[in-house]
C-alpha cells in the first residue's frame, strides 16, 4: 500500500510541477503590454477598481481616446470607466457589457456606433486585445467563439501559452518584469495622448456596395439594447468627433432610425464639433483619427453636460469615500499629463505652451 | 485531422483512456470504432473505398483459404490412391483456382486506387499530345477526391492478400478484425505498411497497462512531434520561399533548398512515424520500423534499405522478387543471353526489372513526371554504381585500409547524402524541366556571397529560428550516435526517476514553446499525406 | 554444387562460400544479387525459384541454396 501511495503522490508531484513550468512560461511569454502597444492593457484593469461608476462605455478606440472619466468627475462628479479595446467589435461591446453587469449597475450605458460597420470577425490581434484581458466567465467563453477569425482556435485562449509561444525570440526586459504584475496605462479607461497634428486634408469618401449594416452587427446591438431596458439602464448613442474612418450619412440615418425606434438617445458628436469647441487642428494628434488630451478633456466637458441634464445623473463629490478614491485618480492623471507635456517638449513636437 | 493539430492529440489521449479503461476483450473492437471515426473526419465519402476493399479482400482470403484446406484434405484423403501426376494436376487446379481469385481482387484494388489517383495524370498527358497537334485539350479533368491513405492502406490489404494466396499468412474470419488491420488509423496518414503475419500478433491481443510500455510510447510520441514541430515545420518555410520564387532564388540558394529540405523530410517523415509507432506503442502493439538512420548510409543501395523500409520491403516482396522469378521474365532472360550473349543476357531482365519497379515506386510517391523520372533517376544510380562494384573493389584491394578509416566512411556518408538530396530537387520543384534549370543554376549563377551575407534572413525565418533547428539537428544527431550502440529510451529508464522527468519536461517545453505552430505559422501537412 | 559457387563466385569474388551461413544476415548478398543469381540459376539448372522461396533461410549458405535447388529439382519431375 505505501509503495503505491508514494506512487501516486510522485505521479501528483510530476504533475503539479508540469503546469507550475508551463505556468510559469506562459506568463512570461504573453504580451505584457506595457510599452509600446499600450491599448492590449485595458481590459483587465477595470477589474482593478474599487468604487462603483454611474457611467460605462463600451466601443472601440473613439471612446478610450476622446473621453476623459477624470474630466467628467472633475466638472460633474460623475464616476464613470471606459471599457474600451482596439477596433472593440460590437458583440465584443455586448458581451463587454453582459460582464460588467455581474460587477455593478450604472446608470448609464454609452455606446459608439462606428463598430457597426463591422459584421464579421476581423482580426486577430485585436481580438486578442480585447479578449485576453477579460476575467474567464461565461461571456468571455461566448464572445472569444464569436469572435475567433478562421485560423484561430478556443484552446489557444484558454492556454494563451499556445498562441504566444513564439515571442521567445521577442522577449525583452518588460516580459520579465511585468511576468505577475502590470502598471495601469489608463485613466478609468482613459488612453491619454498629447501632441499635435492638425487635419490637413479630409477623408475620400469610397461608394460603398452596401450601405446597410450587417445582421450580425443590428443582432448584437438589438442585444445591448434589451440588456440595458431589462436592467433599467438607460442607453445612449454616441458617434465621436473624429473624421477618419469615414462616417456615412447612409449609415448615420440608420443610427438615428434605431435611436428613434427604440427611443434612444443618439448624439453625433460630429454634427456639434463647434459647439464643444473641438478645433481639428489642434485637438488632434494624429490627423483626425483621434483627439487628444484637450479634444478628450473638451469632449467630456460638453458630454457630461448633456448626461446630467439627460440621464439625470447626480454630482457625487459630496460622498467622502469616493471623492477619496478619485483625487487619487485625477493624481495620476494630471502626472502622466505633466510627464507627457514634458516628454513631448523635449522632441520639439509640442508646439502649445 | 492532421498530426498536429489539436483535435488529434485530444483524439489519441481520449482511445488511450478508454483503451485501458474498457474490459480488455472489447479492446481491439475500440479501436476499430476509433479507426471508424479517424477516418470519418477526413471525409465519409472516403470510408465507401475503402469498405470495398475491406469486403473484396474479405472474400478472397476467406475464399482462397477455403479452397486450400478443401484441397489439402482432398489430397490426403486420395493419399495412396492417386499418382504423383494426378496430384500435381490437381495441384495445379487449385492453384490457378486460387490465383484467379487473387487477380480479381487485385484488379479491383488496385483499380480503384489506380482511377482515383491516376486518371487526372492520364488525361493530362492525353491533352498534352492532343494539344501538340490541334492546340487544345480533349477531356475534361475530374475532381476526384483521394480518399485517406488509400496508397497505404491498399498495398498493405494487398500485401495481405498475397501472402493468403501463398500460403503464408492463414485468412482472418472475422471480418471486423480484418477491417481493423486494414484501417489502423496510426498507419494512414504515412505508415508503415505492415505485414499481417507479424501486426496480428500484437493488435487483436488483450493488453494490460505496462507503465514501461506507456512510458517509452509516450517518449516516441514527444521525440515525433519535436522533430516534426520543431525542426521540420519551421525550415519547411525557408525551404517554400526558396522553391516557390525560383526566379529569385537561384544559384547558391538551390543548394540550400536542397540541403534544408533533406533535413525538413527527415525530421518530418521520421518524426511522424514516431508518432505513429508511438502510438501503437502506448496501446502495446508493435509496428515494424521504418528508418534506420538512413542518413548514416555509405551508398544509395543502403539508404533504400534504410529509408521507408516498410515501402521497399513491400515492392521487393510483392513485385521485385515475383517479376525477375517470373516465367516470362526467366524465358526472357534465356532469349537474351542466347541471341546477345552472357553480359547483355545477365543483365537486360535484371535491368527491366529494377526500371519496372522503381517506376512504380516513382508513381506511387505522386501521380506526376517529377516522380516517375525521380524513380528511374534512382534506379539509374543503382544500376551504375552495380556496374562500378568490379572498378570499386579493384580500387579497395590497392588501398585495404581506406574502408575502415573514418574519414572515408564520412566521405561516403556525405556523398550519398548529397546524391540523395540532388535527386529529390526533383521533389521539391515538381516539375521536370524546371528541376534540372535550377540544378544547373548550382554551377552557373554564383551568388554564395548575397545568400551569406542577409540572403538567408529574406527565406520567412529569423536568426533565432536557424539557431532553433541547428540545434535541434545537433540534437538528433547525438540521438542517432547514440542510437548505434542500443536504445536511448532503455538508457534513459535505467537513470533515476527525476533525470526521466526531466527529459520528458524538455521535450514537452521545447514542442510548446519552440513548435512551429499557431496563427504566423502554416499547417503543414506531413509531406506523404498525399498518398 | 561447384557451378553454384561458381555463379556466387561470379557476384562476390572474396566471400568463402563454403563456410558462411549468414550471406543474406550479414547483407553479403543484396536483393540485386539475388535477382541475377535466380536468372543465372535459371540458365545453369533450369530450375524456376518461386518468389515466396526467396527468402533469408534459403540463401543464407551455398548448401542451403543447392538444397533449395534440389528440392524443386523433385517438384517438377
Amino acid at each position: 500500500m505505501k509503495r503505491r501511495t508514494k506512487t501516486a503522490a510522485a505521479a501528483v508531484l510530476m504533475i503539479a510541477f508540469t503546469f507550475l513550468v508551463l505556468f510559469l512560461f506562459q506568463a512570461l511569454l504573453v504580451p505584457k503590454y506595457m510599452s509600446g502597444v499600450r491599448e492590449g492593457a485595458l481590459i483587465q484593469e477595470y477589474y482593478r477598481e474599487t468604487t462603483k461608476h454611474d457611467v460605462i462605455f463600451i466601443g472601440d478606440c473613439e471612446v478610450y481616446e476622446n473621453i476623459s472619466p477624470v474630466t467628467l468627475w472633475e466638472e460633474y462628479g460623475i464616476t464613470s470607466y471606459i471599457r474600451g479595446s482596439a477596433q472593440q467589435l460590437v458583440w465584443q461591446s455586448y458581451y463587454l457589457l453582459e460582464e460588467t453587469l455581474k460587477y455593478e449597475k450604472p446608470d448609464v450605458v454609452v455606446f459608439n456606433v462606428l463598430s457597426m460597420k463591422y459584421n464579421e470577425p476581423q482580426n486577430e490581434a485585436y481580438n486578442r486585445m480585447t479578449l485576453d484581458g477579460m476575467k474567464w466567465s461565461s461571456s468571455k467563453a461566448q464572445s472569444v467563439k464569436v469572435s475567433m477569425t478562421g485560423d484561430e482556435n478556443f484552446a489557444s485562449y484558454v492556454f494563451p501559452l499556445l498562441r504566444f509561444h513564439s515571442r521567445w525570440s521577442e522577449l525583452t526586459k518588460e516580459d520579465f518584469r511585468y511576468m505577475f504584475s502590470r502598471d495601469t496605462v489608463s485613466h478609468n479607461g482613459y488612453l491619454m495622448q498629447v501632441g499635435t497634428k492638425p487635419v490637413t486634408t479630409m477623408p475620400k469618401t469610397e461608394i460603398l456596395d452596401n450601405y446597410s449594416f450587417g445582421e450580425n452587427a443590428w443582432q448584437y446591438l438589438e442585444k445591448i439594447t434589451d440588456i440595458c431596458r431589462e436592467n433599467g439602464i438607460k442607453l445612449v448613442l454616441m458617434k465621436a468627433p473624429t473624421i477618419y474612418p469615414v462616417w456615412y450619412e447612409q449609415w448615420e440615418k440608420q443610427i438615428e432610425e434605431y435611436a428613434d425606434k427604440n427611443d434612444l438617445l443618439y448624439y453625433n458628436f460630429l454634427e456639434t464639433m463647434d459647439e464643444a469647441g473641438i478645433d481639428l487642428t489642434t485637438d488632434t494628434y494624429d490627423a483626425g483619427l483621434h483627439l487628444n488630451v484637450e479634444g478628450a478633456e473638451k469632449l467630456s466637458k460638453y458630454f457630461g453636460k448633456i448626461l446630467v441634464q439627460e440621464c439625470g445623473l447626480s454630482d457625487n463629490r459630496k460622498d467622502e469615500a469616493l471623492s477619496e478614491v478619485w483625487r487619487e485618480k485625477i493624481c495620476a492623471y494630471e502626472a502622466e499629463k505633466e510627464q507627457k507635456y514634458r516628454e513631448s517638449e523635449q522632441s520639439g513636437n509640442n508646439q502649445k505652451g | 485531422m492532421l498530426f498536429t493539430s489539436l483535435e488529434f492529440i485530444l483524439f489519441i489521449l481520449g482511445v488511450f483512456v478508454l483503451y485501458y479503461i474498457v474490459p480488455k476483450r472489447f479492446q481491439w473492437k475500440l479501436l476499430l470504432i476509433a479507426n471508424v471515426f479517424f477516418y470519418a473526419c477526413a471525409g465519409i465519402g472516403g470510408m465507401v473505398f475503402m469498405g470495398v476493399t475491406i469486403v473484396t479482400s474479405y472474400a478472397a482470403t476467406v475464399c482462397m483459404d477455403r479452397l486450400q484446406k478443401k484441397a489439402d484434405n482432398c489430397i490426403q484423403s486420395q493419399k495412396g490412391i492417386w499418382t504423383k501426376e494426378e496430384r500435381k494436376a490437381y495441384k495445379k487446379q487449385v492453384k490457378k483456382r486460387k490465383r484467379n481469385i487473387l487477380l480479381d481482387c487485385l484488379f479491383i484494388n488496385i483499380g480503384i486506387l489506380a482511377i482515383l489517383k491516376y486518371t487526372n495524370f492520364a488525361i493530362a498527358n492525353i491533352n498534352g499530345i492532343a494539344a501538340a497537334f490541334t492546340g487544345n485539350g480533349v477531356l475534361a479533368y475530374t475532381d476526384f477526391v483521394l480518399p485517406l491513405g488509400i496508397s497505404f492502406y491498399t498495398f498493405q490489404t494487398m500485401g495481405y492478400v498475397i501472402d493468403v494466396y501463398r500460403g503464408k499468412a492463414e485468412a482472418e474470419r472475422n471480418i471486423f478484425k480484418m477491417a481493423l488491420f486494414v484501417s489502423f488509423f496510426p498507419q494512414l496518414i504515412q505508415g508503415p505498411i505492415s505485414r499481417f503475419g507479424e501486426l496480428k500478433e500484437t493488435l487483436y491481443k488483450e493488453h494490460n497497462f505496462v507503465f514501461k510500455n506507456v512510458l517509452f510510447g509516450v517518449e516516441r510520441i514527444l521525440w515525433g512531434y519535436f522533430k516534426k514541430l520543431v525542426i521540420a515545420d519551421r525550415i519547411l518555410v525557408a525551404v517554400n520561399t526558396i522553391i516557390g520564387q525560383p526566379s529569385e532564388y537561384y544559384g547558391f540558394y538551390v543548394f540550400l533548398g536542397m540541403i534544408f529540405y533533406a533535413v525538413e523530410l527527415y525530421a518530418d517523415f521520421t518524426g511522424g512515424i514516431d508518432i505513429t509507432i508511438g502510438i501503437a506503442q502506448v496501446l502495446g502493439i508493435n509496428l515494424t520500423e521504418n528508418f534506420e538512420r538512413p542518413y548514416f548510409s555509405k551508398s544509395i543501395a543502403e539508404y533504400w534499405r534504410r529509408w521507408h523500409i516498410t515501402m521497399g520491403a513491400w515492392f521487393r516482396d510483392y513485385i521485385y522478387y515475383p517479376m525477375s522469378a517470373s516465367v516470362p521474365v526467366m524465358k526472357l532472360s534465356t532469349f537474351t543471353r542466347k541471341h546477345f550473349g552472357e553480359a547483355v543476357g545477365r543483365r537486360l531482365p535484371v535491368y527491366l526489372v529494377m526500371f519496372t519497379v522503381w517506376f512504380a515506386t516513382g508513381i506511387w510517391h505522386g501521380a506526376s513526371w517529377n516522380f516517375i523520372v525521380w524513380g528511374l533517376l534512382n534506379c539509374t544510380v543503382i544500376l551504375i554504381s552495380q556496374e562500378c562494384r568490379p572498378l570499386y573493389e579493384k580500387f579497395h584491394a590497392k588501398f585495404p585500409k581506406l574502408k575502415d578509416k573514418c574519414g572515408y566512411k564520412c566521405f561516403q556518408i556525405i556523398r550519398t547524402i548529397l546524391l540523395m538530396s540532388v535527386l529529390r530537387l526533383l521533389d521539391c520543384y515538381r516539375n521536370v524541366p524546371m528541376t534540372f534549370c535550377m540544378f544547373s543554376t548550382m554551377f552557373t549563377r554564383f551568388n554564395i556571397g548575397s545568400v551569406l551575407g542577409g540572403g538567408l534572413l529574406t527565406l520567412g525565418i529569423t536568426v533565432y529560428d536557424y539557431a532553433v533547428v541547428g540545434l535541434g539537428v545537433m540534437l538528433l544527431f547525438m540521438v542517432s550516435m547514440l542510437q548505434r550502440k542500443g536504445s536511448v529510451r532503455e538508457r534513459l529508464y535505467e537513470k533515476s526517476v527525476v533525470v526521466q522527468y526531466f527529459a520528458v519536461l524538455f521535450l514537452l517545453v521545447a514542442i510548446i514553446i519552440f513548435g512551429a505552430y499557431g496563427i504566423g505559422y502554416d499547417a503543414n501537412q506531413f509531406i506523404y499525406n498525399q498518398f | 554444387m561447384d557451378e553454384l559457387i561458381d555463379i556466387l563466385k561470379n557476384l562476390h569474388a572474396d566471400v568463402d562460400y563454403e563456410k558462411c551461413t549468414a550471406l543474406i544476415d550479414d547483407k553479403i548478398l543484396d536483393s540485386f544479387d539475388l535477382i541475377t543469381m535466380i536468372a543465372d540459376i535459371h540458365e545453369k539448372f533450369d530450375v524456376i525459384i518461386p518468389a515466396d522461396e526467396i527468402i533469408a533461410q534459403n540463401f543464407n549458405s551455398a548448401k542451403s541454396i543447392y538444397s533449395l535447388i534440389e528440392r524443386l529439382l523433385d517438384d517438377e519431375e
